[in-house]
């Protein structure tokens, strides 16, 4: 088994059109860095120094990963990671 | 309980428990029903606070025109309040929201301008922006970024819930303009700060993300992390499947976010619950279901619910 990441529209350029592409590693830095690996380019748009570009959102199991330890949030297999970008939302 | 006039009647809502939702008697729900206000929807409490907040400031004197970009229930509060303090009012709104929003909107005397679908509330706020720099008289007061929108959560929905229930212990709401995240979260990091506060945020479909660069997302002004312990993204399937058990258990007819809200809450719930500590866990329900009868959220199976929904702005 491995890990799912669901890549929003705009980001399919990097994975030749596919919507969710499957990576390997024990943290969400691991994980990325295996996706980039035959993804070239599609980290530069989600990570930005040592943190999440500021208008990307990434949820592990649906929960936003700023909360539960960044990059460094822990992953495991059968993990969902969703990566979105920010919007407004709710019933404003 | 009386009243000198309908706008002061906002808040004060109930909290009522949540028997069979709970998981036991030491992990306890309870719903704030925010539909109670007199428009039926949490944002009377910004709405009625953003125009005092204006009125006092002197931005806004009698024969104003308000502009605001909203996906309905902002638009009907402040639609309210305006006609009752003489404003006039133009709401931005997606054109992918409901049709009843749109209609009450009009019923309540304001007027409507659709925005692009794509894009959903991100594409309203940049309408309004533009709309507001070729009208320098109108006054903006742009909820995502009006600190009085926050401030009504601080000073009422926040001291209310201590009051009903001190022994409170987390906190679930909606993210949207985050102001009641944002001020519920403020009062109980000052008063109470063991509170956990939860974020429960709408996950749409792929339309509404749109398709422009990553640089222009969008964050309202009014969002700061620190006050806010959990974010979960919720999508349409788990907010429908929530809102029914909501209804069929409880008795409580809430709008779709509602049942977003309520699944970020079971979460909680089950942690405690596994845990094997106690836990008062406060729910924001919204708003009521009337104005999402037409989304086609309550009928049917939650297959059909779930794809009549896609490209909505269900929350």
């Amino acid at each position: 088994m491995a890990i799912e990441v669901r890549v929003p529209t705009i980001l399919r350029t990097y994975t030749g059109g596919e919507k969710v592409v499957s990576g390997q590693g024990s943290t969400l830095d691991e994980v990325i860095d295996d996706v980039e690996s035959r993804h070239a380019g599609l980290k530069a748009r989600i990570v930005d120094g040592d943190g999440l570009r500021r208008f990307i959102n990434v949820y592990v199991n649906d929960e936003d990963v700023r909360f539960t330890g960044g990059l460094a949030t822990p992953v495991s297999d059968g993990d969902a990671v969703v990566v979105l970008p920010a919007v407004a939302g709710g019933a404003g | 309980m009386r009243f000198d006039s309908l706008i002061d009647s906002v808040g004060q809502t109930p909290l009522v428990g949540l028997p069979r939702l709970s998981p036991s008697p030491d992990v306890r729900l309870w719903a704030k029903l925010e539909d109670q206000n007199p428009t039926g929807s949490i944002k009377d409490r910004a709405a009625v606070a953003m125009i005092e907040a204006a009125e006092k400031e002197g931005r806004l004197r009698p024969g104003c025109t308000i502009l605001e970009p909203t996906s309905g229930n902002t638009g009907i509060a402040l639609a309210m309040a305006a006609s009752l303090r003489g404003y006039r009012l133009v709401c931005v709104m997606p054109e992918n929201t409901s049709v009843e929003r749109r209609q009450l909107l009009r019923m309540w005397g304001a007027e409507v301008v659709s925005s692009p679908a794509a894009g959903g509330s991100n594409e309203a706020v940049r309408v309004a922006k533009r709309m507001a720099e070729e009208h320098p008289d109108w006054v903006l007061l742009y909820q995502y970024g009006n600190p009085a929108n926050a401030e009504a959560h601080e000073q009422n929905t926040g001291p209310e819930i201590l009051a009903d229930l001190p022994e409170v212990t987390h906190f679930v709401a909606g993210l949207g303009t985050t102001g009641t995240l944002m001020g519920v979260g403020r009062f109980f990091r000052r008063h109470k700060p063991d509170v956990t506060i939860v974020a429960a945020e709408p996950r749409y479909g792929e339309l509404v993300y749109g398709l422009r660069n990553l640089d222009e997302g969008f964050v309202p002004e009014l969002y700061d992390e620190s006050l806010i312990d959990a974010r979960f993204s919720v999508g349409p399937r788990d907010a429908v499947r929530r809102v029914r058990e909501l209804l069929a258990l409880e008795g409580v007819f809430a709008g779709i976010s509602t049942g977003a809200i309520l699944h970020a809450a079971l979460a909680q719930a089950a942690k405690s619950h596994a845990a094997g500590g106690r836990a008062d866990i406060v729910l924001v329900v919204c708003d009521g279901g009337w104005k999402y009868l037409s989304t086609g959220a309550y009928e049917g199976t939650v297959d059909e619910a779930e794809a009549s929904l896609e490209g909505q702005l269900w929350a």
